[in-house]
């Protein structure tokens, strides 16, 4: 990571759409009066899904927004990773390379970017449609190695899987989110390997008495085997 | 009152102060970067970390509140090693620049590497680079240095008032800024630069200039408003290298305003370092002698009642008592200080001072803003009523044009005539001064010097008296003035005699004949085209408006200069002391008027500084209470008459030139385009 600006070029002005203005009167109203600075994450939020990236006229429509200096707002935009001060593709995809990712082959998924696309980390393809971000870790390191795209993280892929979902991006088919291997949560891949038994079914309740009682008489068996041979 | 034990003292504290605080009372001080008095509690530079028994980490004591029973070790091996610790992450980024940086000799993190860093630093990796930002002609950056204390964010936010410093980006990519690297608008931003622990925020104009330990440091007041704030003056050689606050708790804490601090360059430009005459209609330096000698022969033989002066903004009161004895001797009743015609009555003390006083403010309850726009009058005024408003109960109420005063305010109306339906009680705001405890209001220069600013006055009175501002020992009946020697000059009284002119009427007067010489002591915020026919002698220190018209010039010392008193809006009188000599034959002002007086046959009757002082105690009792507001009896005043219903003017329209010394400074002249005709310049890359 480095220093996080805003982009050169920034468009002359922002307004949020009708919808997005009623969902903000929603989300300040979750505040109490003089509290609705709170809301400037998820107002950022909505101007990023509605423009691809916050922009600076953005920034300002939120401070007059929520009546808060215009740098109070900035610090927020730069401190999140998740916003994006510059353009992105109508596709951004972000690859975890954090130490789980990168342990299950997050290296090979990167590489299918750069087979398939010519593009690298923070490189957007000639067209504007798919933008690379290297991010850390998704939380889901389980199904490691995992990207996002959008609200949808694909999990379990390999160089070859990763290729596959490229070409899908590529031909705007519709993106089967989830696990590339067909896990549906993060259970192991194949068999389980604990957990094994029927749940419904009743355990044996062992009786220690019985058991220190069978343990004893055994003992007293082979001390008397031990002296009668 | 928690009681705690601080390296084997035991002390006994207000349970709402913090360790370090506590601290302090027993005696030990603890090292500190974030933390300041005057600020909000950040705790991000741990640089306070202390041993406290019972705790398993070492404790950030700036941020955590004082228990019962506390055993605390601000010296113990354990705080010693965790604070070594923070400083060598401290230096981990900072670079290694102190031969060349302007801090050095001064700065906190050098003091404190000193005193608890190590001799080597173990770290070899690739330091960090910050890129500088921009922050108008005041302050300079120099981001590298930044270790994130964020003392700049909490002052501009807090004190400030104006919210433009953040801290963007997180972690090693932090980076202090302002929005799009926009020019602090702040007129208190110059602070910064004295609350940065380091040599990230520096002077300007003053960077490169000087090292710390060469300076000559002298304890003196400002003249750049009516506020009085105490300055301390350091200079190199005969050269003002800057200005920075002092501490005084009545006016400005620890504050200074920018004028106040960065016109001083203006004292090395347009001076005027040698007498003049005017000969065939041209300013050609001369002789004092033969200054004086012009003089004498355009006194000789002239009525008294013909002769008219004027004292300016920034004169000391020793020299306004010097030339208001000559004129006396002169015979002339022609005085005036007040240069905009402000209907301030002289004979009323408690009419023309700011009685509340500037620390009173912060016990106000309710306060009416008449014809004042403080931000630009006197922002160290204006940084205590934010003070107020932040510390929350108060009600203020403005009347006259609404502009950013940085906090919020009842707007009651433009126009002047509300105050009448105020003092009668049937505005609403009435009802708000008469409820509180401690209302007070503040009547400024845009309402006074109105054409109908003596029934203004006596508004302002019949307020004061209806809502119950006057009682016991609470006066809250002010008057913000906007030129620091205006109520010494009044305490003084110079003021029209008998039958004597005013300053229109000194003006009138020279445009028609009746007066036929004015003597301007550095007044230079006048008409001055009215004054062509007259003879005019100027004595002041630039060459501005005044010398412009003048027949005789005569050299005088600027604040920085002389020993001086003066008095502050609220009536306090302060030494003003001399850092350096006046420039080539320059001269202070009492004694060119005494040297005057002897070859006009009128010597006064005082030879040294001490004596003048003598016949200014003799002449207001102000006087013999240097740095002490005097009591003032509160008496009837100001005139009964109709207001005019038309919206006020206030008096500083660009708050960064208002005197000669401020329109000779080239900072002032940068600051004067950048925010008040607007246009803001980027960075050249060049430091300063």
């Amino acid at each position: 990571m480095s220093t996080r600006n805003l982009a050169k070029d920034q468009p002359d002005s922002f307004a949020f759409t009708d919808e997005h203005k009623a969902r903000i009167k929603k989300i300040i109203a979750k505040y109490p009066e003089g509290y609705q600075a709170s809301a400037v994450i998820p107002l950022l939020d909505l101007a990023q899904r509605q423009e691809g990236w916050v922009t600076k006229p953005a920034i300002d429509v939120i401070a007059e927004l929520l009546d808060m200096p215009v740098i109070r707002v900035l610090e927020v935009a730069t401190f999140y990773t998740m916003f994006n001060l510059h353009p992105v593709g109508e596709c951004h995809v972000q690859v975890c390379t954090s130490l789980s990712c990168w342990l299950r082959g997050s290296n090979d998924v990167v590489k299918a970017f750069n087979d398939k696309l010519g593009i690298k980390f923070g490189e957007t393809t000639a067209d504007g449609t798919v933008t690379l971000s290297e991010v850390e870790c998704a939380g889901a390191c389980v199904n490691a190695p995992v990207v996002a795209v959008g609200d949808e993280y694909y999990e379990d892929l390999t160089y070859e899987t990763m290729s596959k979902l490229i070409d899908d991006i590529k031909a705007g088919n519709t993106l089967a989110p989830g696990s590339a291997v067909g896990r549906q949560g993060a259970e192991p891949e194949g068999n389980r390997t604990s957990l094994t038994t029927d749940p419904t079914q009743t355990t044996p309740i062992q009786d220690l008495a019985v058991a220190k009682q069978k343990f004893e008489e055994a003992q007293e068996a082979a001390r008397k085997a031990k002296e009668n041979p | 009152m928690p009681k705690l034990t601080i390296d084997g003292v035991e002390v006994e504290v207000d349970p709402s102060v913090t360790i370090l605080q506590a601290a302090e009372q027993a005696g030990s001080e603890i090292p500190r970067f974030c933390y300041h008095d005057r600020l909000s509690i950040a705790g991000n530079c741990r640089m306070c970390l202390v041993e406290v028994e019972k705790s398993p980490k070492p404790v950030a004591s700036c941020a955590m509140p004082v228990g019962e029973g506390m055993v605390v070790h601000t010296k113990s091996e354990k705080a010693v090693k965790a604070r070594n610790g923070v400083m060598e992450f401290l230096l981990i980024n900072h670079p290694l620049d102190c031969p060349i940086c302007d801090q050095g000799g001064e700065c906190d993190l050098q003091d404190q590497a000193l005193a608890f860093g190590n001799d080597k630093g173990r770290y070899v990796e690739q330091k960090r680079a910050v890129k500088d930002k921009y922050m108008g002609p005041i302050v300079s950056t120099i981001m590298t240095r930044c270790i994130h204390c964020t003392r700049c964010v909490r002052f501009i936010d807090e004190i400030g008032g104006v919210a433009e410093i953040g801290a963007t980006g997180r972690g090693e990519d932090t980076e202090i800024t302002t929005f799009l690297e926009q020019s602090l608008t702040s007129e208190l931003s110059g602070n910064v630069v004295d609350l940065c622990p380091v040599g990230a925020l520096t002077n300007k104009p003053y960077a490169f200039t000087a090292r710390s330990w060469e300076l000559r440091k002298t304890e003196s007041v400002d003249v750049m408003d009516a506020v009085g704030t105490n300055i301390r003056v350091d200079s190199r050689g005969r050269e003002v290298m800057r200005v920075l606050p002092r501490l005084n708790e009545w006016i400005n804490e620890e504050w200074l305003a920018d004028k106040s601090r960065n016109a001083c360059d203006g004292l090395k430009y347009q001076r005027l370092d040698q007498p003049y005459v005017r000969r065939d209609s041209k300013l050609q330096p001369a002789e004092w002698s033969e200054a004086f000698d012009a003089i004498a022969e355009k006194f000789n033989g002239i009525a008294g009642q013909k002769i008219g002066a004027l004292v300016g903004d920034t004169v000391d009161c020793e020299s306004t008592l010097a030339l208001k004895d000559l004129m006396t001797a002169l015979g002339s009743a022609n005085l005036d200080c007040r240069q905009d015609g402000a209907a301030i009555d002289p004979s009323v003390r408690a009419s023309y001072i700011f009685n509340t006083t500037i620390a009173g403010i912060e016990e106000a309850d309710a306060i009416l803003l008449i014809g004042t726009n403080p931000r630009k009058e006197a922002p160290i005024l204006n940084a205590r009523i934010r003070k107020r408003f932040l510390a929350g109960g108060v009600n203020i109420g403005v009347v006259g044009e609404a502009a950013d005063l940085t906090y919020a305010y009842d707007h009651i109306s433009d126009s002047a005539d509300a105050l009448a339906k105020i003092a009668d009680g049937s505005h609403p705001f009435a009802q708000v001064l008469k409820d509180a405890e401690r209302p007070m209001l503040v009547l400024g220069m845009g309402a006074l010097t109105r054409a109908d600013g003596a029934a203004i006055l006596g508004a302002g009175y019949a307020i004061a008296q209806s809502t119950g501002m006057v009682s016991g020992d609470w006066n809250g009946f002010n008057v913000l003035h906007t030129a620091a020697a205006r109520v010494g000059a009044l305490d003084v009284g110079f003021v029209p005699g008998g039958g004597g002119k005013d300053t229109q009427g000194i003006l009138e007067g020279a445009s028609s004949g009746d007066i036929q010489v004015v003597y301007l002591l550095g007044a230079d915020e006048i008409d001055t085209a009215k004054l062509k026919d007259a003879f005019v002698i100027y004595q002041g220190h630039h060459g501005d408006a005044g010398a412009h018209v003048a027949d005789v010039i005569l050299p005088g010392a600027a604040y920085t200069e002389k020993n001086g008193t003066y008095v502050n809006t609220e009536g306090r009188a302060q030494l003003g002391q001399r850092a350096i000599f006046p420039p080539g034959d320059a001269r202070e002002d009492w004694a060119i008027i005494r040297a005057l007086s002897e070859r006009l046959g009128k010597t006064l009757p005082y030879d040294s500084l001490e004596q003048v002082r003598e016949k200014l105690r003799e002449t207001s009792p102000g006087f013999g209470h240097i740095d002490d507001v005097a009591i003032t009896e509160w008496e009837q005043f100001g005139a009964n008459g109709s207001i005019e219903a038309s919206a006020f003017t206030y008096p500083v329209s660009n708050y960064y030139q208002t005197d000669p010394i401020s329109r000779a400074s080239r900072t002032m002249a940068q600051c004067t385009q950048d925010f008040v005709m607007g246009k803001t310049e980027k960075a050249t890359g060049t430091h300063g």
